[in-house]
């Protein structure tokens, strides 16, 4: 197997749920060594959130765990016995890096707050994820997908007007989180081995999206320079039309199709249409003229709904339109071009076989992205870190376990 | 420590629109000198303004303007001045502490020009059509041999490779193709009424980006050896859909958009306020949450009512218990309805627009906004930093570059051009300029 960027950099992941998993996901598939340290008996609480592979909810075959945690090692291991974070604290001083998404409260009421970790291992770099930050007012608020979109994100411009804001499908500003906190989890990597010192990194996912979710950031730009507060628009047909160009999502004859053009592409549509002669039409003369556009939607509407979405996908590929079929979960996993580009990974777990995965999201020349092995089953890993690295003999474990540290 | 993270590191980038610009902007934040280099002979549409020169009839007067797209065309004060492209909202939230200079790369003397200044370099980051580095005659092929261990990442919509490579999409096409746009809607309206214009996946692919070099520039310094990364942007969101892809290679299973409820918990979602336009939402996925929430609103009789006192219960008869929630929620401001169940351990949170997040508490205290000063656009309070770095503190330490505002520095001090060669090549307009020589097709 060719060699990984980071394979020779140790991770201690404490993380649950979605966006501290991401992150450490981020890091473990392209090669760090990362051990996962999960509650003894229930684990990370996303073992217990579907879909479930067959629709059988069991704490090995959650497809959201499944998903955001190949290639990492697992342990079970419990913080709130002395025990436990004397273990842990023996970890740490292995670790080059440790990945936390607790409450704030929750790490310095362990006793393992940065200052008591940093002082075992000065070059610890420690990235801590939470919903609003460790400080601030709402440091101890509670909050979940919606309620993070709500503040942090655009939500009040999702959707349409004269009904209510409308959530981004699925769990996506998790993840933006746990990306962002790769990012700034290899930032700090990288000064602790230039300068010979870790630090702490502080993540809000609050933060993460004002600064760069979708729209939001340039949107509160907006309103800093100019007081402009973006809302939810009317839907596309109904909204003044500016221009004769088609903007937004299509009916077509089997779906939907996407397309949103540039005036100086006017010229592109006819072609793609094979309808050249309209160019010339005087009641096309004016393109941000309400009537051409109107009058234009009957001829557009009709030529649509004579193609598929992969059709007309293809035709406005060819004259260079940016357009997109609308795809469902399905058409993504059956893609044609992803199929091309090798996207998807077959990964072999022992409770559900081989099952295909969201593969690499970018291609190394050098230091590829590599499905090593698949998600942790619950302390699967135990003997292999308590026993080889640390040293503990076959009879600790045992009463390790016993006593419930482990 | 003395320096920020990636102090010392240079990167070239040649990006447009959003996904690119956030890239490099988290790895200038981190530090790196990050240059821009761009072309008064040519306007990247949606990267300095939708085109050079806007009309004022354009121009919007509100961020509702457009049908609600405002806070993608906004210009400082509604004003597009002499230099739009310097005063373009979009632009300056997405490229502070970077530098800008102009290389004219459709000629071979500008090409010269752009290998010296890669041969100083560590990263080429670009972000542009599959076909426009290959075009220009800067591949990864050819710049290795400028600079052996170059690190080249591009970052075209569907990647380098596969039958779509040449495809032109933008974030909202990627966000259709990927599944997303599949997934966000009101589940009661089809696709033609549900907006369109969503952009994660600029932001997903923005931030992937800066992971990829950070892997890639530990690498070379562990080895000495560059690399290519062949990004596309719809493979870095597709993995942020990963439950949904799941589903279906795990169980056949096609899932369908829900809006803003939750497979597994209810009460979950909207709910509306006193007041225009506002909005709460909440969730609650325990018996402990719920317990809190039925507090938090008085306990009401209905709140004992049988068919709610099971998750399943919850699940099965959620629209009229929304209804009920909503009966109390509408009576309270927004912030408020927050203060009360969180009090309660309810996740809860107002729907906030750019005025309220602008003025938000949380935000504030942590010192979020930073105040920027900019020749064309004035002075203002940005947007931030994305995390914080207990010793190596980030923050906004140049403004949004000005067309161009870099030439001098970067062409002299980084390139080591004599005053001679740059004056002969200003003035065949090579290198240099800081207003686009490209009219608007209006």
């Amino acid at each position: 197997m060719p060699e990984q960027a980071l394979s020779d950099v140790k991770v201690l992941d404490l993380t649950r749920y979605i966006a501290g998993p991401y992150c450490t996901k981020l890091l473990a598939d392209f090669g760090a060594d990362v051990i996962k340290v999960e509650r003894p008996g229930e684990g990370d609480p996303a073992r217990r959130v579907g879909p479930f592979f067959q629709d059988d909810p069991h704490a090995e075959k959650s497809g959201l765990f499944l998903h955001l945690n190949t290639n990492k090692k697992g342990i079970t291991l419990n913080l709130k016995s002395a025990t436990g974070k004397k273990i842990l604290k023996e970890l740490v001083s292995n670790a080059d890096i440790l990945v936390e998404s607790f409450s704030p409260r929750v790490m310095p009421s362990l006793g393992l707050d940065y200052q008591t970790l940093g002082a075992i291992n000065p070059k610890l770099v420690m990235v801590s994820i939470s919903n609003f930050g460790q400080s601030g007012p709402y440091r101890d608020f509670k909050a979940s997908e919606i309620v993070e979109y709500a503040m942090g994100g655009e939500m009040y411009s999702t959707g349409i007007a004269d009904r209510e804001p409308l959530k981004l499908g699925g769990n996506v500003v998790q993840y933006q989180a746990g990306t962002v906190a790769a990012v700034a989890t290899m930032g700090a990597l990288y000064a602790a081995e230039l300068q010979g010192s870790g630090q702490h990194a502080d993540i809000s996912i609050m933060e993460t999206q004002a600064g760069g979710g979708d729209r939001r950031i340039f949107y509160l730009l907006g309103y800093a320079c100019a007081g402009a507060i973006t809302t939810r628009w009317p839907p596309p047909r109904e909204a003044v039309r500016m221009v004769i160009l088609p903007q937004g999502v299509y009916p077509c004859k089997d779906g939907f199709i996407n397309t949103l053009s540039l005036p100086q592409w006017w010229p592109r549509y006819l072609e793609a249409m094979e309808m050249p002669e309209l160019k010339d039409e005087p009641r096309f003369q004016n393109i941000f003229s309400m009537e051409a556009g109107l009058e234009f939607d009957a001829l557009w509407y009709s030529w649509l709904a004579d193609h598929t979405k992969d059709e007309l996908f293809e035709k406005f590929l060819k004259v260079n339109i940016a357009s997109a079929p609308l795809n469902s979960p399905e058409d993504v996993v059956n893609n044609r071009h992803l199929k091309a580009r090798g996207f998807f990974a077959e990964i072999d777990h022992p409770e559900t076989g081989k099952v295909a995965y969201p593969g690499a999201p970018f291609k190394m020349t050098e230091t590829p992205w590599q499905a090593r092995h698949p998600a942790p089953l619950l302390g699967q890993h135990n003997e292999e870190i308590y026993g080889k690295l640390l040293g503990y003999a076959r009879e600790d474990l045992v009463k390790l376990r016993e006593s419930g540290v482990i | 420590m003395t320096k920020l993270p990636l102090e010392g590191v240079r990167v070239v980038e040649m990006t447009v629109v959003a996904a690119g610009p956030f890239g490099t902007m988290l790895l200038a934040d981190l530090g790196a000198e990050v240059i821009r280099v761009e072309s008064v002979h040519h306007f990247p549409p949606a990267t300095r303004g939708w085109m050079p020169r806007p009309p004022q009839f354009l121009v919007p007067t509100t961020g509702a303007t457009f049908g609600g797209t405002g806070g993608l065309q906004t210009y400082v004060d509604h004003w597009a001045g002499d230099r739009p492209w310097d005063r373009w909202c979009l632009f300056n939230a997405l490229n502070r502490n970077k530098l800008s200079c102009c290389i004219d790369l459709t000629r071979p003397q500008g090409i010269d020009v752009f290998k010296r200044l890669i041969k100083t370099s560590d990263v080429f980051f670009e972000s542009n059509a599959a076909a426009t580095v290959e075009k220009l005659g800067i591949t990864y092929d050819v710049l290795k041999e400028v600079k052996q261990d170059i690190i080249y990442l591009s970052m075209p919509g569907l990647g380098c490779s596969g039958p779509h490579k040449y495809c032109t999409v933008f974030g909202a096409q990627l966000q259709a193709l990927a599944s997303h746009t599949w997934l966000t809607r009101y589940p009661d309206l089809d696709y033609t009424t549900t907006q369109s214009l969503l952009f994660h996946c600029d932001f997903a692919s923005g931030a992937t980006a800066a992971f990829a070099i950070l892997c890639a520039l530990r690498y070379r310094n562990r080895t000495g050896k560059g690399q290519f990364i062949d990004l596309a942007q719809i493979e870095t969101v597709i993995p942020h859909l990963g439950e949904a892809i799941m589903d279906y290679t795990m169980n056949s299973r096609v899932q369908e958009p829900i809006g803003n409820r939750h497979p597994s918990m209810a009460p979950h979602g909207v709910y509306r306020c006193y007041g225009e336009d506002r909005w709460v939402t909440l969730s609650v996925s325990s018996e402990e949450e719920w317990q809190g929430l039925c507090r938090a609103l008085g306990n009401p009789s209905w709140c004992k009512e049988e068919r709610f006192s099971t998750m399943a219960g919850r699940l099965e008869n959620q629209d009229e218990l929304d209804r009920y929630i909503e009966e109390w929620t509408c009576r309270h401001d927004h912030y408020d309805v927050m203060y009360i169940l969180q009090k309660e351990g309810v996740p809860a949170g107002p729907v906030l627009d750019d005025r309220d997040a602008y003025h938000d508490a949380q935000l504030q205290c942590r010192g979020f906004f930073e105040v920027v000063s900019h020749r064309e656009a004035g002075t203002h309070r940005y947007p931030g930093m994305l995390w914080k770095m207990g010793k190596t503190p980030l923050s906004i330490r140049k403004p949004p570059p000005c067309l161009g505002e870099h030439n001098d520095h970067v062409f002299k001090d980084v390139i080591g051009m004599s005053d001679d060669e740059i004056a002969e090549l200003e003035k065949e307009q090579i290198i240099g300029g800081d207003e686009y020589l490209v009219e608007s097709i209006f």
